[in-house]
């Protein structure tokens, strides 16, 4: 099997899918679990009993639940939008401008948030609020904004990554052709550019969202008490033990969360089949255009 | 620039080229360096702000409140700089970092030390997993390749809270793990699972095995099998073929995956609390009741730092691959 892992072999298959099975399993095991036993008539978490939407209902009537939720999706939908806007301009002058004084700094700036421990960054964007608070009153309360300004500092950061991927595959003669032509740089950035990045946004975007709707450590320690974030609620609610209520949440956020995943691959593949058509039919007709030429030269 | 100016620029910038690798690359930067225009200023300006507002100087003032003491008054930490008789007086403390470092009962070194314990094992851990994982992706047809990716990661796009709490029901005492044991008569008692290290080890795994394969991933893809071929063809063996072929082809993806495991588990904070026992006490959850339960904000900061100081080795190699990765392209 040893020899299979390098070399294409017929024990390397078997291996493979060996692999990629055991890795299902793991992968979905607990989430599955968690589906099924969201649909529990029991209180008891653990032991099941028969089929019920009980705790769903419970569930929709439960406004702190529908509050929190509201609060991390209007945060989401802010901090995604800015960190898509910023991402865009970081990544430009990652791979347009490259060449600036303090660049290395800025680098640094753009990936340092992905890694850091996140308790660090929470208790560091804290203490800034504090300091901040006393001139400006926005971060003295810690409501929707300070948190919208902490989730757009890491989740720019991610969008950075995610768009400049897709910026250094731009062709750059369409935009020097549009600049002989005359466009300015707005023109040709809007025209040209982002109409090519589009996917990269979109998909930025959505990894932003995710991100600001899954920050659970950042957001305990800038939030104020009036603020209350869905993974916060789900967090101190799960310390105290399961509780079936949470069982039925988390398997509407998996569902959610599936179901984007899957139509954010669907078009992605149909997107990927496309430029494939594209680039056969393009070598198809060049290929003609080649045969036809050299046939006229034949008869020439 | 007059010319002969230039022509001596450029002749400098040539006797660079022909210097060592490093300082080639920065001169053929050099060469192709162009002015930047004020709408590219304005664009570079607006993330640069914002970094150094929200991300740099949060930083520089955990710094300064590390070297405060904790008082009771809000903000609950003493002035570093204070005016007396029309005189500035700064104070700074030490006691913090001392207190870290000195402490009787040694919980703060403990827990430093269980923290890179249990980051480097789980950063291993996730390499000895992910790695298979990521080479049958690779080995796989476009299509099945397609969806088998989708399937890997989809896990990863659903909560973070929800993927801890979903083990937390696995491993529990009367949890589907223990019921499958035992009805299998594997074990006769449940096994303690919830609320150790083990449990610990397994969030983590579960939490960052995709931030491992990804990048191993995207550098399997790129391998030269005609290379491995080579070595078996000149009688190398299996093993020595793939530590001396394989890994060396792969080396930025493992770099890049470890860190990426390696430095936010460090400073980990829900997984132990919610997966780990008593015993589990990890950095993050030190600075966590520090802040929360004690409200010493001072000495939260202290071990902020202390944290930071460690993870500089790793960050420092982290961007550097980063670096390199944006360079080749």
């Amino acid at each position: 099997m040893m020899k299979g892992f390098l070399k294409h072999h017929g024990a390397s298959n078997i291996a493979k899918a060996v692999i990629l099975l055991l890795a299902l399993i793991f992968l979905y095991t607990p989430i599955m679990t968690l589906v099924v036993y969201s649909f529990n008539e029991s209180k008891m978490v653990t032991i099941w009993t028969t089929f019920s939407l009980h705790w769903y209902n419970v569930l929709v009537h439960d406004s702190a639940i529908i509050s929190a939720l509201c609060m991390s999706l209007t945060i989401a939908v802010m901090a995604a939008s800015a960190s898509v806007i910023i991402g865009t301009m970081a990544a430009f002058v990652m791979v347009r401008v490259r060449q600036f004084a303090g660049e290395s700094a800025f680098m640094l700036f753009m990936t340092a948030p992905m890694v850091l421990p996140e308790v660090i960054t929470g208790l560091a964007l804290l203490l800034l609020y504090v300091t901040l608070g006393d001139f400006i009153p926005v971060f003295a309360d810690r409501g929707i904004i300070a948190i919208w300004v902490a989730h757009v500092t890491f989740c720019s950061a991610y969008a950075t990554v995610v768009i400049r991927s897709r910026f250094i595959e731009l062709d750059t003669s369409v935009e020097e052709a549009a600049k002989d032509l005359g466009a300015g740089p707005l023109k040709v950035f809007f025209a040209i550019m982002l109409p090519s990045l589009m996917p990269a946004e979109v998909a930025a975007f959505l990894l932003s969202f995710t991100m600001s709707m899954d920050d659970l450590v950042i957001t305990s320690f800038i939030a104020g008490p009036e603020s209350t974030t869905l993974p916060m609620l789900i967090f101190s609610s799960i310390r105290r033990g399961l509780s079936p209520e949470i069982n039925a949440l988390a398997a509407i956020i998996i569902f959610v969360a599936s179901i984007g995943t899957f139509i954010g691959w669907l078009s992605m593949v149909r997107k990927q089949k496309r430029i494939a058509a594209d680039v056969a039919k393009a070598q198809a007709e060049a290929k003609r255009e080649r045969e036809s030429s050299m046939l006229g030269g034949l008869r020439g | 620039m007059p010319i002969s100016a230039l022509n001596a620029t450029q002749a400098l910038i040539r006797r660079k080229l022909n210097a060592g690798p490093r300082r080639r690359r920065k001169a053929e930067l050099l060469l192709t360096r162009r002015e930047v225009t004020w709408r590219e200023r304005l664009v570079i300006l607006v993330p640069y702000l914002w970094m150094i507002l929200f991300f740099l100087m949060p930083f520089l003032i955990i710094f300064k409140i590390s070297l405060s003491v904790t008082e009771i008054a809000i903000p609950p930490y003493s002035p570093i700089v204070t005016f007396e008789d029309g005189a500035m007086q700064i104070i700074l403390h030490l006691e913090n970092y001392t207190f870290i470092f000195t402490d009787e009962d040694g919980t703060y070194m403990k827990s430093y030390l269980k923290s890179l314990e249990v980051a480097s094992f789980s950063t291993l851990l996730c390499l000895f997993i992910g790695y298979p994982i990521a080479w049958a992706l690779s080995k796989c047809r476009p299509a099945t390749r397609n969806i088998m990716f989708m399937l890997l990661i989809m896990p990863s796009w659903t909560s973070f809270v929800v993927r801890i709490y979903a083990w937390m029901a696995l491993l529990k005492k009367d949890g589907l793990i223990n019921d499958v044991l035992m009805a299998l008569g594997i074990i006769d008692s449940p096994i303690h699972m919830l609320q150790t290290d083990f449990a610990v080890y397994v969030g983590i795994v579960y939490c960052y095995l995709p931030y491992m394969v990804l990048p191993l991933f995207t550098a399997l893809l790129k391998v030269d099998y005609t290379l491995i071929e080579a070595a078996y063809d000149l009688g190398a063996r299996p093993v020595k073929t793939f530590f001396s072929v394989l890994v060396p082809q792969t080396r930025s993806g493992i770099i890049a995956g470890s860190m990426l495991v390696f430095i936010p588990a460090l400073g980990e904070y829900v997984i132990p609390e919610l997966l780990g026992g008593k015993g589990s006490i990890l950095i993050g959850r030190i600075l966590w009741q520090e802040f929360f339960n004690n409200r010493d904000w001072p000495l939260a900061s202290a071990v902020a730092i202390v944290m930071l100081t460690i993870l500089a080795i790793p960050i420092v190699i982290f961007f550097k691959s980063q670096r390199k990765k944006a360079e080749a392209a």
